[in-house]
């Protein structure tokens, strides 16, 4: 698999979550998303970059440009926050242990292609998602 | 601080998003909005959409909170101007905005609220005579 170009930024603040709207619209548009693609990538990115910034207490953003065999925009959310006990119980719709609506996690699930995640308890969390052109 | 300004028309409140909000702006909005109809006994609240290019679920909330708080104090909410792939995108994420009025423009926005409250006033006082 063909990485381009990756390039790491902080979600250590609410206004970083705006800044990584900003840089997922960007490189979406640059490798040619249509619209619809474009506002699904970034949605998820928003939710995301809260959930990383709310439950794992900040952590980084990764944007992975690929190209080739398939062109897409892969995201790697990381945090050291306390992690997820149980990841199921997480991804369900309407489950929260904030105040939010519990459709962060679930949601950026169905607007990307492939979704992936990786946490330790005690250790953090790491969500990687990435939309195919 | 930073806020989104709130216009008062007559009977009505004007709100028109223009920045990607961060969430303590979106916070910001709906506490100043709830405050404003209360001092203003406004009937209704307009809100304008059509420049944000994402509803997250962090802001389809605060949309849902206003709509209900505005009902709690007697004025109807509207928001208008929602982009088509805003649109795609929040179905999919899982909300659908139950509670919270739409229009596809202002001038629809501002029918829908101008004809519920003479239904409003009919129902209080009755029926004008044509």
């Amino acid at each position: 698999m063909a990485v381009v170009s990756s390039e790491a930024t902080a979600v250590a603040t609410e206004s970083d979550i705006v800044t990584v709207r900003r840089l997922v619209r960007e490189a979406s548009a640059k490798l040619g998303f249509s619209l619809v693609d474009q506002t699904k990538v970034v949605t998820a990115a928003s939710e995301l970059a809260r959930n990383t910034l709310i439950h794992g207490k900040g952590g980084e953003m990764e944007l992975i440009t690929l190209n080739g065999p398939r062109v897409g925009l892969r995201l790697k959310f990381h945090d050291h926050g306390p992690g997820i006990r149980d990841i199921q119980l997480a991804l369900r719709d309407g489950f929260t242990t904030g105040s939010g609506l519990g459709l962060g996690l679930g949601g950026a699930k169905r607007l990307v292609n492939e979704f992936e995640i990786n946490s330790q308890p005690g250790e953090g969390t790491t969500v990687t998602v990435t939309r195919w052109k | 601080m930073e806020r989104i300004p709130i216009l008062r028309m007559g009977e009505y409140l004007l709100v028109t998003i223009q920045v990607d909000m961060h969430d303590r702006l979106a916070m910001t909005l709906q506490d100043d909005l709830t405050n404003r109809i209360s001092e203003t006994g406004a009937k209704g609240v307009l809100i304008d959409i059509s420049s944000l290019e994402i509803v997250d679920s962090f802001i389809g909330r605060m949309l849902g909170n206003i709509a209900s708080m505005s009902r709690v104090l007697d004025a109807d909410t509207v928001v208008v101007g929602m982009r088509p792939a805003v649109a795609i995108t929040l179905v999919e994420l899982g909300m659908s905005l139950t509670g919270v009025r739409t229009a596809l423009n202002v001038d629809a926005g501002m029918d829908l609220l101008r004809n519920s409250l003479d239904a409003r006033k009919d129902a209080l006082y009755g029926s004008r005579i044509q």
